[in-house]
């Protein structure tokens, strides 16, 4: 399934390319690509993640939220 | 100057502490009295810093900026210099409330680039009109459309006319003329007159959404550049944990050095080298070219495509309605033969068939015609009142078994026609070269290092060549079938070493633009298939954006170069000193905070083109 999600206060540019990979590496995900610019991350996986992003989220960056459109 | 309120706040802080610093400093005070007085400027500014250097060191996350900067301002503090730690507190929270402007700043003003939305629309609801946002009308409803106002969705005109500004989608500002039953798209602006419009498509899936929504996700397809700058920053960063810890340990243990000394510039060369700079920068060069592209009616749907532009030496055309303007006139034809051909070929939607029965302009008889069977690339053959015609081409009619005369012309376009098994006739017709594909072709050979051109197209040789003969194309592949231009397509992708481009019209040609490195499709105009089909959707017929596109992408790949050089350049020569002792704390965070926003700003050199 393709999930669209948008992140709220992503304040670092270093900070997205580790969430980026950290997400990349759950398993069931066959894509994860972020953009920084525009504060979007495109998620294609098999098997429901939204739980494990949130955490890898809050660990690197607290103060950013998870919305899915 | 918009600030959010998170931004507001920062400054705010930062100006009390500011004040305060200099307040205190200036003050008598002397021993414990002056250290607490120092302190609360610093809680004002330094507090949040600290807080979450500590939450970051408990998620495992311990060498980063805020650690650093937590550190350097404690050792100041323990070390007496009181003024130092609060200015270089302040200083750094600066630094960061300008990149995170600066960030903030470019986000908005290419999202400003495609402002094509309305935020209200007038709809006719039980005979009054109501003013609603555009997201709240359904299909089928009717919207009435101001002179001046932006068009909310798509629809058909029901009543009015009017002209339309198109610049917003297509960056052509010659007005449009729209009437009654024309289709109308969201996004263009409104000029004379008042139309009423019934609504084809909610807003979700209006063009303007869908233009929106496809350069926004554009910034997920990374060029290689950037997808390599997140790799580079991964390894690197432990790599300089690892310098620094050995600067910060062996020149004490083993040289006797200062440990303070040593320490000290471990630490800035850890602010210094921070990759941010280059991880915003990079990605952001890109998102600008492509907000800039769209702001002319070029749709790029990734940065790669973008960056593997700058690579291309390979132009390859589809001739009709790419090359030429796609529409044929009927140039003349022999007695039957405009008949036979019309009656043919009234359900086609071939340009040629187009052409012919619009030259026709007389009724056909429906019923007399059965068993319409098109064939692509060769003809169309029915049954009229019991008796086969066929129009096509020469080699169509040969697989008929129509004896055709031995003097059939050929250097038109020709439709030949058959009735009863017997030759009758032909319809010559006439396709007229775009003005601007002759200076198209110039330009890209001049100016973009094109080594290559080549016409494809399933129209006749004489015609092909005579077309390329005239602007300038150096290969001509005619008479394919649609299946036969893949096949060529195949050749010169391994035959040449640069990226090969195919520009067509999208609508039959996906598999070729779909096979190219990159694939162009013109005159989309709201056509759904070419912009699924496509890499880069050029939204009207004008060759000329082609070179501009290249332009584009040669300044987008210029200011990603420059800025990473200048990035790498400045940081390392930072480094540098830091290592002999030449830097202080100040030039640190400039090498850091100060360098990002410069690129960013670089970055957004990007929209005046």
């Amino acid at each position: 399934m393709k999930i669209t999600y948008r992140l709220n206060h992503l304040c670092c540019g270093t900070c997205a390319a580790k969430i980026e990979r950290a997400i990349q590496k759950l398993p069931g995900v066959t894509e994860a690509s972020l953009s920084f610019i525009t504060q979007k991350l495109y998620l294609e996986t098999e098997t429901e993640v939204e739980d494990e992003i949130k955490k890898i989220v809050h660990k690197i960056e607290p103060d950013c939220t998870l919305s899915r459109i | 100057m918009n600030l959010s309120s998170h931004q507001k706040c920062e400054l705010i802080r930062i100006a009390t502490a500011t004040l305060l610093l200099i307040g205190v400093w200036i003050s008598p005070l002397t021993e414990t009295a002056r250290l607490i007085a120092f302190l609360i400027p610093y809680g004002i500014v330094g507090l949040d810093i600290l807080i979450t250097s500590i939450r970051h060191i408990g998620h495992g996350q311990i060498f980063d900026e805020t650690f650093l900067m937590s550190i350097a301002t404690i050792g100041a503090f323990i070390l007496g210099e009181y003024p130092e730690a609060v200015c270089v507190m302040i200083f750094f929270k600066v630094g960061t409330l300008f990149e995170d402007f600066a960030i903030t700043r470019s986000r908005k003003s290419i999202a400003e680039l495609m402002n094509l939305s309305p935020e209200t629309a007038t709809v006719l609801r039980n005979g009054t009109e109501e003013i609603v946002h555009p997201s709240t009308i359904s299909i089928g409803e009717t919207i009435v459309i101001k002179p001046g106002e932006k068009v909310p969705l798509d629809g058909l005109v029901r009543e009015g006319e009017s002209t339309l500004d198109t610049a917003a989608l297509t960056g052509e500002s010659i007005p449009r003329h729209i009437g009654k039953n024309d289709e109308i798209i969201s996004g263009c602006i409104n000029l004379t007159g008042v139309l009423t419009v019934e609504t084809t498509k909610s807003s979700e899936t209006s063009t303007v959404s869908r233009i929106l929504e496809l350069v926004e996700s554009a910034s997920v397809r990374k060029a290689k550049t950037e997808q390599f700058i997140t790799r580079f920053s991964r390894y690197y960063t432990p790599i300089i944990v690892s310098i620094a810890v050995f600067i910060a340990l062996i020149p004490p243990l083993l040289f006797h050095q200062d440990w303070n000394d040593w320490i000290f510039r471990a630490l800035m060369l850890l602010v210094i080298s921070c990759p941010c700079a280059l991880v915003i920068s990079v990605p952001l060069s890109f998102f600008a070219g492509i907000g800039t592209a769209s702001r002319h009616g070029i749709l790029v749907k990734g940065g790669n495509y973008l960056e593997s532009l700058t690579k291309a030496d390979t132009f390859i055309f589809d001739k009709t309605g790419t090359i030429t303007t796609g529409t044929f006139t009927v140039a003349k034809h022999d007695k039957n033969a405009l008949k036979i051909a019309a009656y043919a070929g009234y359900k086609s939607s071939h340009p040629l068939s187009i052409s012919i029965v619009q030259a026709w302009n007389n009724p056909i008889p429906y019923t007399r015609i059965q068993n319409i069977q098109e064939y692509s690339g060769k003809g169309i053959s029915a049954q009229l009142d019991g008796k086969e015609i066929l129009a096509g081409n020469i080699p169509f009619l040969q697989e008929h078994n129509i004896i055709l005369p031995s003097s059939l012309p050929n250097t038109e376009t020709v439709v030949v026609t058959a009735h009863n098994g017997v030759y009758s006739g032909c319809v010559y017709l006439h396709d007229t070269v775009k003005p601007d594909a002759q200076k198209t072709i110039t330009a890209l050979k001049r100016d973009y290092h094109v080594k290559k051109t080549v016409l494809l197209t399933g129209d006749r040789k004489p015609v092909a060549d005579a077309v390329s003969r005239q602007i300038g194309i150096d290969e001509v592949h005619a008479e394919l079938l649609p299946q036969q231009k893949v096949a060529i397509l195949e050749t010169l992708l391994h035959s040449q070493t640069g990226k090969t481009v195919y520009t067509g019209d999208g609508i039959n040609d996906a598999p070729v633009l779909a096979r190219a490195d990159i694939g162009i499709a013109m005159g989309a105009f709201g056509s759904d298939a070419a912009i699924e089909a496509a890499d880069i959707v050029l939204m009207d017929d004008s060759l000329e954006k082609i070179p501009f596109l290249c332009k584009i992408a040669r300044k987008t790949k210029n200011i990603v170069n420059e800025n990473i050089v200048f990035i790498l350049t400045v940081k390392f020569s930072f480094l540098i000193l830091s290592g002999i002792g030449l830097t202080t704390m100040w030039s640190a965070i400039f090498a850091d905070v100060g360098v990002a926003i410069i690129a960013i700003l670089n970055a957004m050199r990007m929209m005046h083109i």
